[in-house]
């Protein structure tokens, strides 16, 4: 006999991710996808994922919650918008990607270790100088991931700094104070 | 023709030459570049916070202080151009982004009316403010002779509803050859190289870097004009990477659009960035300019 309760259960959470999804900005098409493949069949980095752009969107609408925002493929995406540009559903892929990386990193899920690290870097840079500087940021990340990575970089780090394109000392803006105020309120408003 | 200006953090530093040239190129030809006043960082890329409402604020601070001064925003860097145009765009589509946008900009003592600010790139303002027979007239040494692979990158023409097709733009390719350029077929002109994943995944980007150099020298390019500060980076600074893994000996310069215009306009190297490349541009110039090989080359 069928347990009724799960399937409710299962049927809920299926509704809850896609819910999830179609609130944010660019995901309120995903219903309109025809699986015609179009997106995987542009995407440059299909080459080097388990689940291309196509197979990702069915698997949302199919509320496989765990196995997309635990997949590898999200990471590669580029944000390259060529199978936005080409959907013939005009569904927002890429947007659609961007969400799902964030459900991914706020849920702290394995495959997006990274890319916490960097978003936390970054904001902290951003909230520190108001503009990014790179090689603030990458130290700050390599830190938290790789530190190895500082000493590989280190001849290309080298001839940038020779024609003047690595500077030493970031800018700053300003309106730090308020950006601040911004991003706390944000923050806040956004929070879980 | 006045204009806000948006270097973007990229153009303070690894795409310096970019921002150099861009001014210099602006001038000449009558755009008048206003600094954006104070602008901070675009936001990048929508998922460099965990929560998005964060990074749409602080792109929206950027609109914020182009209404004020009254002007429409142009950028050269295609991925700020990209953040700043979808920050826009939501704003004006999403009411409960809308909403929460200006209750965090209200904590800040700023408001913005979504849609009050065009955001430009720099390709479209320079073609349609400057304009290609201004462009013509000013062109002093013609780039004969020199192959150029026209080369626009992702975000530049991309999602789309911009100044240009998102597949097949011909914008650059105009300005090329008004400058007196060759330029090649390029086929792969809006696919993309890679952008950051050059530093979290590098086999993906190195393996795009690799298909743009290729396609351009099958095609006899002596160079890449580019239109973007990620773009320039990856296939400038990465070469000898891609050239490392594929056993490749790849020798392509990759210049923005905005040097090759000065060079044709008789503007001095020093004002174009000209040497900050790190393949050097100078032989495939002097070949084709007859110019003396600029300083700052190996």
């Amino acid at each position: 006999m069928t347990d009724h309760g799960d399937i409710v259960l299962e049927a809920s959470t299926r509704r809850d991710f896609i819910a999830e999804v179609l609130a944010s900005p660019g995901g309120e098409r995903i219903h309109d996808c025809i699986q015609c493949g179009t997106c995987s069949g542009s995407c440059p980095v299909s080459y080097f994922m388990d689940n291309p752009p196509r197979k990702l969107i069915a698997m949302v609408r199919a509320g496989m919650r765990d196995e997309v925002l635990n997949s590898k493929s999200l990471w590669y995406c580029t944000s390259c918008y060529m199978c936005t540009a080409r959907c013939p559903r005009k569904i927002a892929v890429t947007d659609i990607i961007y969400a799902l990386k964030r459900l991914a990193m706020a849920e702290g899920k394995a495959a997006a270790k990274n890319a916490v690290a960097l978003a936390e870097s970054f904001v902290s840079v951003v909230n520190d100088r108001g503009r990014n500087f790179e090689p603030g940021l990458l130290v700050r990340y390599w830190f938290k991931t790789n530190p190895l990575a500082m000493l590989s970089s280190g001849p290309l780090g080298l001839k940038l700094l020779m024609r003047g394109r690595l500077p030493v000392t970031g800018e700053r803006i300003e309106g730090r104070e308020q950006l601040r105020a911004i991003i706390a309120k944000a923050s806040e408003m956004g929070g879980e | 023709m006045r204009l806000a200006y948006y270097p973007g953090c990229s153009l303070a530093a690894t795409g310096r030459a970019y921002d150099q040239s861009t001014r210099a190129v602006c001038r000449h030809v009558g755009i008048e570049l206003e600094e954006l006043e104070d602008w901070n960082c675009c936001g990048a890329t929508s998922y460099m916070s965990v929560r998005e409402l964060v990074s749409y604020c602080i792109s929206a601070r950027n609109l914020c202080l182009a209404q004020k001064q009254g002007l429409d925003v142009v950028a050269p860097c295609s991925a700020c151009y990209t953040v700043l145009r979808k920050t826009d765009h939501y704003l004006c589509e999403l009411p409960e982004l809308r909403k929460n946008v200006a209750a965090a900009l209200e904590a800040g003592g700023l408001s913005y009316q979504p849609g009050a600010v065009r955001v430009r790139h720099l390709l479209d303002a320079l073609l349609a403010e400057g304009g290609l027979e201004r462009i013509r007239a000013e062109v002093k040494t013609p780039l004969s002779g020199l192959k150029v692979a026209p080369y626009y990158g992702c975000q530049t023409v991309r999602p789309a509803d911009g100044f240009d097709h998102p597949e097949f733009p011909t914008k650059l390719d105009q300005l090329l050859t008004a400058l007196g350029a060759e330029v090649v077929y390029y086929p792969v002109k809006t696919r993309c190289c890679g952008g950051s994943l050059m530093g979290s995944r590098p086999p993906a980007a190195l393996r795009l870097c690799k298909n743009l150099l290729l396609c351009a020298q099958q095609n006899g390019a002596q160079m890449i004009a580019t239109a973007c500060p990620l773009c320039q980076m990856n296939l400038d600074g990465f070469q000898g990477e891609v050239n490392r893994i594929y056993g490749m000996h790849f020798d392509i310069p990759i210049l923005y659009f905005t040097q090759l215009a000065g060079v044709a306009m008789g503007l001095p190297d020093a004002d174009l960035g000209l040497g900050r490349e790190i393949v050097p541009a100078g032989p495939a110039l002097a070949r084709c300019t007859r110019r003396l090989v600029v300083a700052g080359e190996g």
